[in-house]
């Protein structure tokens, strides 16, 4: 074997440069080629207590998947992947490693850890370049299961029941499967074909998917049971109700939730001219918020053609939930941080159009509740911002349709389905997971909300069965 | 794919569809919308539900050609298809409990007022219908609405049919002549609906108007529908379409529904725009 690569930094990854790719909304990161791969993968020590494993929600097999690519076999490190995360290839681009697996690794104690996330991106891109896509051939048990949504929860759920032999049908209210993969996760950050390609992947392995249908509107849960004979339901239906500041002026044209924003520009195309969908041709703009989803809106407002875009945040960098990587993207690209402040009112012209935002200072006080220390105005510190677009990109909540059309499905005051560690909620048959039981999160903890339901939904028609 | 099962010109600018959707036939009620796209390039456009045929599964629509994606609609013929179809949308309209109605539609709104009418007169609310039009060469559905009034009062702005003037002028005569409705539902133009209001409040008759908000997803996800009712916003797609006329703040509506005239114009334009450029620039080179 190779000699051990003890280098304190990552193999670099190639990306476009800033100034390019601030105007287009091809891939940022071009991914690691074999010999980048091969390099980074010499990095890894092979622990023995593989801490890495605890620090991933799913537990993928860190140094076993990056010994196979020091073997060379990448279709193997695929297949040691797939094991227990369904979507190496979304998730080795937009896990948040630094929190996740990577923050345990031992190589990040001196220097950078382990690039786990790049490697896992690798192996999955060579699998998708060097193979077909084919039916596995699972045996079929002939009994039915609904999932509802088709974002990572439902598509790792559906995946794992079909391989178990299910007859899966996925009902999904937009016109497109993936979900936020699709409709909110940019172009830049996460191609379309990638996500197509598992969900081409789960209609040959024989999961249907119905677009365009509306679960509590164009069919009910229960109609599920007892007029389409599901034995059982997965909801996955993600947390999609966006959250508003409730200040003057919000309802300015020109003021988007994030949701409209990315759903306009990504899943409808926007920035493409053969698409019909308009969009607001802005000069400058403000996003509100410090998650992805502000770093994705503004990132997007750059490429639309923005000249000056503003990320305006309550509380510091170190709060910032959003990816480290992220961050550093949008600020290469040009996108100006607007910390420690917090908007206070939209002014608009007589038309009704944005001209500006006004803010406030913050400062950070005591830590609250969720142990981030809390943001307090300062006074006297107000101060307007001249934009002529508003993206609001502060939190979403679940959307109540499935609740208020289900009778006895419990929820939690902001709207999260209740479900225990299985995912089985308060009614006998239906199962949930994802951002609809937690609020927004992960793609990864969806994904592996999903793998556990599958599970539990099988153990709970066999019981059925006898 | 949603299939094009019967199409109907009722004139120059309004066409009646039947679809093929199942699901959304054996949902659908009064009130409640679908959301359609032509093709995969085309825009997402709500369209009230104008009618349900259980028997075929086929949905009715009946719609204004405006703009690009209406028009392209109006030219697809019978056993086309079209891309997506997705609903019942919205609110059901709360009908019960009315004794006798006033129903008053402006323009297409007479269109999306059609299947109320229907109902009310079903459930056996005694149902007045006033429809207004520009010009008698733009009247709709006078005979479906004549199945279902009691009394049906056709009015055009310039006289050339029926009764010469607005909407909200025969309403005013009526109400002056002493006719007692219980509920009034006013679908239009905006400054048609707020003129409704204007006479309804200070008689404490429940109205009702539907608001057309612009709108992407129809699901509560976007927002882009919001509307203020009663000084709270809401989400017209989930919240209404239709709410109660004496809450809402109509001067915010006709706001954010101005968001893309610009852009809208600019799209359906785009061939005169280029000529005019063409044009400039020659005139500069000059
Ligand atoms: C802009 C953005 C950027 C993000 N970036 C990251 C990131 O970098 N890394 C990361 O890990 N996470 C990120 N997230 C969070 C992550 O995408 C979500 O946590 C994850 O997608 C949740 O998966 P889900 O399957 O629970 O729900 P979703 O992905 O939300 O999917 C739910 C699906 O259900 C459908 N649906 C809803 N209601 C119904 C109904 N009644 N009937 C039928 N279908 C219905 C929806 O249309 C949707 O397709 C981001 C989120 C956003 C919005
Ligand atoms: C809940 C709901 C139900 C509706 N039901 C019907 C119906 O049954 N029959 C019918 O003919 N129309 C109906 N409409 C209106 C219809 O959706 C618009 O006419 C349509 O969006 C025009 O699309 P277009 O691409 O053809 O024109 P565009 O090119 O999009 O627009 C042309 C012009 O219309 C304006 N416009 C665009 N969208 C809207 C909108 N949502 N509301 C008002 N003005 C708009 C534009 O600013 C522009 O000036 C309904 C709207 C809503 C929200
Ligand atoms: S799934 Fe995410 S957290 Fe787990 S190993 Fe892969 S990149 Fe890390
Ligand atoms: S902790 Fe780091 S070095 Fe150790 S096995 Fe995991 S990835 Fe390799
Ligand atoms: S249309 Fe998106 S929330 Fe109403």
């Amino acid at each position: 074997m190779a000699k051990r690569n003890m280098s304190p930094e990552k193999v670099e990854m190639p990306t476009q440069d800033p100034l390019v790719r601030a105007r287009n909304f091809k891939e940022v990161a071009h991914g690691y080629t074999e010999e980048m791969a091969r390099e980074e993968a010499l990095r890894c020590l092979q622990c023995k207590h593989k801490p890495c494993m605890e620090g991933c929600p799913v537990n993928v097999q860190i140094p076993d998947f990056i010994q196979l690519i020091n073997e060379g076999d990448y279709i193997a490190a695929n297949q040691k992947i797939l094991e227990t995360n369904v979507l190496p290839a979304v998730c080795g681009r937009v896990c948040p490693q630094e929190t996740q697996c990577e923050e345990l690794c031992v190589r990040g104690i001196k220097g950078e850890p382990v690039g786990i996330g790049r490697l896992e991106r690798f192996v999955a891109d060579y699998f998708r370049e060097h193979s077909e896509p084919a039916p596995h051939d699972y045996e079929k048990n002939g009994r039915k299961v609904a999932v509802v949504g088709s974002g990572p929860a439902g598509l790792s759920c559906a995946g794992d029941l079909a391989r178990m032999g299910y007859d899966v049908t996925i009902f999904e209210s937009l016109p497109e499967g993936g979900g936020v993969l699709v409709y909110g996760i940019p172009e830049f950050r996460l191609p379309n074909d990638i996500v197509k390609n598992e969900i081409n992947q789960l209609s040959l392995d024989g999961v249907k998917l119905e677009t365009n249908t509306i679960v509590g509107r164009s069919i009910t849960v229960d109609e599920l049971f007892d007029e389409f004979g599901f034995e059982a339901v997965f909801i996955g239906s993600g947390a999609g109700l966006p959250v508003f500041l409730n200040i003057p002026g919000e309802n300015s044209v020109g003021v988007y939730s994030a949701n409209e924003y990315l759903t306009r520009s990504n899943l409808m195309r926007a920035y493409d001219a053969r698409y019909d969908t308009p969009i607001r041709q802005s000069k400058c703009v403000a996003v509100v918020g410090g998650g992805n989803v502000a770093m994705d809106s503004a990132r997007t407002a750059l490429r639309l053609g923005a000249e000056k875009v503003y990320i305006v945040y309550r509380r510091s960098f170190d709060e910032m939930p959003a990816r480290t990587e992220e961050v550093h993207h949008a600020q290469e690209e040009g996108v100006i941080f607007n910390n420690l402040t917090n908007p206070t009112a939209i002014l608009h012209d007589e038309r009704g159009e944005v001209v500006g935002m006004t803010c406030i200072r913050m400062e950070l006080g005591e830590p609250d509740a969720s142990g981030r220390r809390r943001p307090i105005p300062v006074e006297g510190s107000e101060f307007t911002l001249e934009v002529d677009t508003v993206v609001i990109a502060v939190g979403t909540n679940p959307n109540p349709l499935i609740k208020s059309t289900t009778e006895g499905l419990d929820v939690t005051e902001w709207g999260g389905i209740i479900a225990d560690e299985k995912g089985a909620t308060s009614r006998e048959g239906i199962f949930a997971g994802g951002d609809a039981v937690t609020g927004a999160a992960t793609v990864i903890s969806a994904a592996g909300a999903g793998k556990v339901a599958a599970a539990a939904i099988d153990e709970y028609l066999k019981n059925k069965n006898n | 794919m949603y299939k094009i099962a019967r199409k109907q010109v009722l004139n120059d600018n309004v066409t009646r569809m039947s679809i093929v959707a199942p699901l959304v036939a054996s949902k659908g009620k009064p009130g409640q919308f679908i959301i359609f796209r032509v093709d995969e390039f085309g825009e997402r456009i709500p369209l009230t539900i104008a009618g349900t045929n259980k028997e075929d599964g086929t949905v009715d629509i009946i719609f204004q050609t405006v703009g690009k994606a209406t028009r392209m609609l109006s030219q697809k013929e019978e056993g086309e298809e079209i891309l997506d179809f997705v609903g019942p949308l919205g609110k059901p309209s709360e009908l019960e409990g009315a004794k006798r109605a006033c129903v008053i539609g402006g323009g297409v709104g007479t269109a999306i007022a059609y299947p109320s009418a229907v109902a009310l007169h079903e459930q056996g609310t005694k149902v007045d219908v006033i429809v207004g039009f520009r010009n008698k060469d733009i009247v709709i559905l006078e005979e479906d609405f004549g199945k279902v009034a009691d009394n049906l009062y056709m009015m055009t702005d310039d006289g050339s049919y029926g009764e010469h003037g607005f909407v909200t002028k025969k309403l005013e005569d009526l109400l002056e002549a002493g006719e007692e409705y219980d509920l009034v539902i006013a679908i239009g133009p905006v400054p048609m609906m707020k003129a409704v209001v204007d006479l309804t409040r200070p008689k404490g008759i429940r109205t009702l108007v539907s608001l057309n908000p612009i709108m992407v997803d129809g699901t509560g996800m976007c927002g882009g529908c919001r509307v203020l009712i009663g000084g709270k916003s809401k989400f017209a797609c989930v919240d209404g379409p239709e709410f109660d006329g004496f809450e809402v703040d109509f001067e915010d509506l006709t706001r954010r529904n101005r968001s893309y005239v610009d852009e809208e114009k600019a799209r359906d334009h785009a061939c005169r725009m280029e000529l005019a450029a063409l044009e400039l620039s020659s005139k500069k080179a000059e």
